[in-house]
């Protein structure tokens, strides 16, 4: 074997390791959101466990300040998680890449003035507008984070979009395309969308991480999902003053956030390489 | 006969600087007509002018009559029912005007679909397979059910640029415009994708616009040619009158250079 096949089966098998391993993390995650519609150790109102015990068989992670189990704290935070990234996504796609797609076919007027806009909405932090959606609805749930949240990612969406697609606009083959009488629209789904695919995917999965990250300090400020919905930041805020005492309580749901977040990452990356036809065309 | 496509008074610039100053020239319905100049001479601009296709920063003032419906000020809707049915075009780079990320089956079946839905209103799947398969036979493109399944990065250069002739050829233009298409290809490619479109123009009688700064190229495959410079038409004519007999310098300059070039080959084969 020549060593340029070499080091192109090596960076194979190292996709594939990614994909392999970000399939698992998010796979597990996805599991173990489904179980707790249907079974959790224990209620998660169910206080009646000791203050702070250490973990045991009875409770696998331990319990709370309140006696709550942690592992179905836990694991409930994971469907809380999932919720969130999905939803935030699914409205941060739909609405960045309507308006990106716009942006790219509008009068250059237009253009500019959707451009500022954007980058005036990316510059503004993303937990400040998160606030503001929270404070103009009347109390913060987790429908108002996932809107808050889904909104600032449309912003990021819509530039990337809006960018790509006025590449792919400037390709010959839309040209030739428009020639034999491709309407704008034809344009859009046969060729600009995919595209700009493989590259909004693997975005879309970096904002999902992004969306868990940003829910979790939403609820760790107590603007995300009230209780007794679980959320890991909000775990991670009640652990706060018992860190010391109880590590546990703090370290569980930080070692879940950033598996989910690799695991979405990893994922994004092999799925992206799988998607792509000239991956690994001689050149 | 009206013309297929009449161009009467056309001035192309883009801000102050002109590039194409009144031309005006016609083709009729199963004419040839070459359209030569060195880059630069506005060829390729008159081409994309009469589908309609300059982008809006380029300003066209003049008639452009394609099928007799005015081109120039002509809205989106409007055009879209001309392009393909009227004139369908083959460019330049082949591996550029195919979509990167759809396979050659379904680059040929869209224009087939569109055109089939525009005749008679429906399509199904086998009619417009069967269709495929066909042109991908007219081009002579081998192993049909591996080109169609192929990408375009997956297959050559000349096999590219019959995809694209093939594409163009689904519309049933009654005018093909083909915008240098043979410069990208090397030099025993160049012949055999011209034989093809000579042998396709004659077969299926439709006009041809051959657009290309090589003068032999062009000799080829045309009847009646148009010779550019800097946006204007310096000589018009046949072919064998204008380049047996050039009247202008400026293609005096170009035959000769094509005649040195011969002769240069001449000499080292």
């Amino acid at each position: 074997m020549s060593p340029v096949e070499t080091s192109v089966s090596r960076r194979e098998q190292r996709h594939s390791l990614a994909l392999t391993l970000g399939l698992a993390l998010v796979g597990i995650n996805l599991l173990v959101a489904l179980l707790t519609l249907f079974w959790t150790p224990y209620d998660p109102l169910n206080a009646s466990g000791g203050r702070l015990e250490a973990p045991s068989l009875l409770h696998w992670l331990g319990t709370d300040r309140l006696g709550r189990d942690l592992l179905t704290q836990l694991m409930i935070g994971a469907r809380t998680a999932l919720l969130v990234g999905t939803g935030a996504v699914a409205i941060g796609a739909t609405v960045g890449v309507s308006l990106g797609v716009l942006a790219a076919f509008a009068t250059r007027l237009a253009d500019d003035v959707m451009a500022a806009t954007l980058d005036i909405l990316i510059a503004f932090p993303t937990l400040l507008l998160a606030m503001l959606v929270v404070a103009a609805s009347d109390s913060a749930s987790l429908w108002t984070a996932i809107l808050a949240l889904g909104l600032a990612i449309s912003a990021t969406v819509a530039r990337l979009t809006r960018i790509l697609a006025k590449r792919v606009l400037r390709q010959d083959y839309i040209v030739a395309s428009r020639t034999s009488g491709t309407s704008w629209a034809g344009v859009v789904f046969r060729h600009v969308l995919p595209n700009i695919w493989p590259t909004l995917s693997v975005n879309f999965a970096l904002q999902f991480g992004l969306a868990v990250i940003a829910e979790a300090s939403l609820s760790y400020l107590g603007l995300g999902a009230p209780p007794p919905n679980a959320s890991w930041g909000r775990l991670l805020q009640e652990a706060q003053g018992t860190v010391y005492t109880a590590p546990i309580g703090a370290i569980a749901p930080g070692i879940a956030l950033v598996a989910l977040v690799i695991g979405m990452n990893l994922l994004a990356d092999g799925l992206r390489d799988i998607g792509d036809p000239t991956r690994g065309r001689s050149r | 006969m009206t013309a297929l496509l009449n161009i009467q008074g056309l001035h192309i610039r883009a801000g102050d600087k002109p590039l194409v100053s009144d031309l005006s020239f016609s083709i009729r319905p199963g004419e040839r007509i070459g359209l030569i100049g060195e880059s630069g001479s506005g060829k390729s601009m008159t081409a994309m002018a009469a589908t309609g296709l300059l982008p809006v920063s380029i300003g066209v003032s003049g008639s452009i009559e394609l099928d007799s419906q005015q081109v120039v000020g002509a809205t989106d809707s409007v055009m879209n029912r001309l392009r393909g049915a009227a004139a369908a075009v083959v460019f330049q780079e082949p591996l550029t005007a195919l979509d990167p990320l759809m396979k050659i089956g379904r680059q040929i079946a869209e224009p087939v679909r569109r055109r089939l839905e525009r005749e008679s209103g429906k399509t199904s799947k086998d009619v417009v397979q069967r269709e495929v398969r066909d042109l991908i036979d007219k081009v002579a493109l081998p192993q049909p059910e591996r080109i169609i399944n192929s990408y375009p990065h997956e297959v050559s250069g000349g096999q590219r640029q019959r995809v694209a002739i093939a594409m163009a050829l689904a519309c049933r233009p009654k005018l093909l415009i083909a915008d240098e298409p043979t410069t990208a290809l090397d030099v025993t490619t160049q012949a055999e994708i011209l034989k093809l479109l000579d042998q396709l123009v004659r077969e299926t009688g439709m006009a041809l616009l051959f657009i290309s700064h090589d003068l032999p190229v062009v000799a080829q495959v045309v009847e009646r040619v148009i010779v550019l410079k800097n946006g204007v038409a310096v000589e018009e004519g046949p072919v064998k009158a204008v380049f047996g007999n050039p009247q202008h310098d400026y293609t005096k300059t170009l035959v000769e250079a094509a005649r040195l070039f011969d002769e240069a080959l001449g000499a080292t084969g």
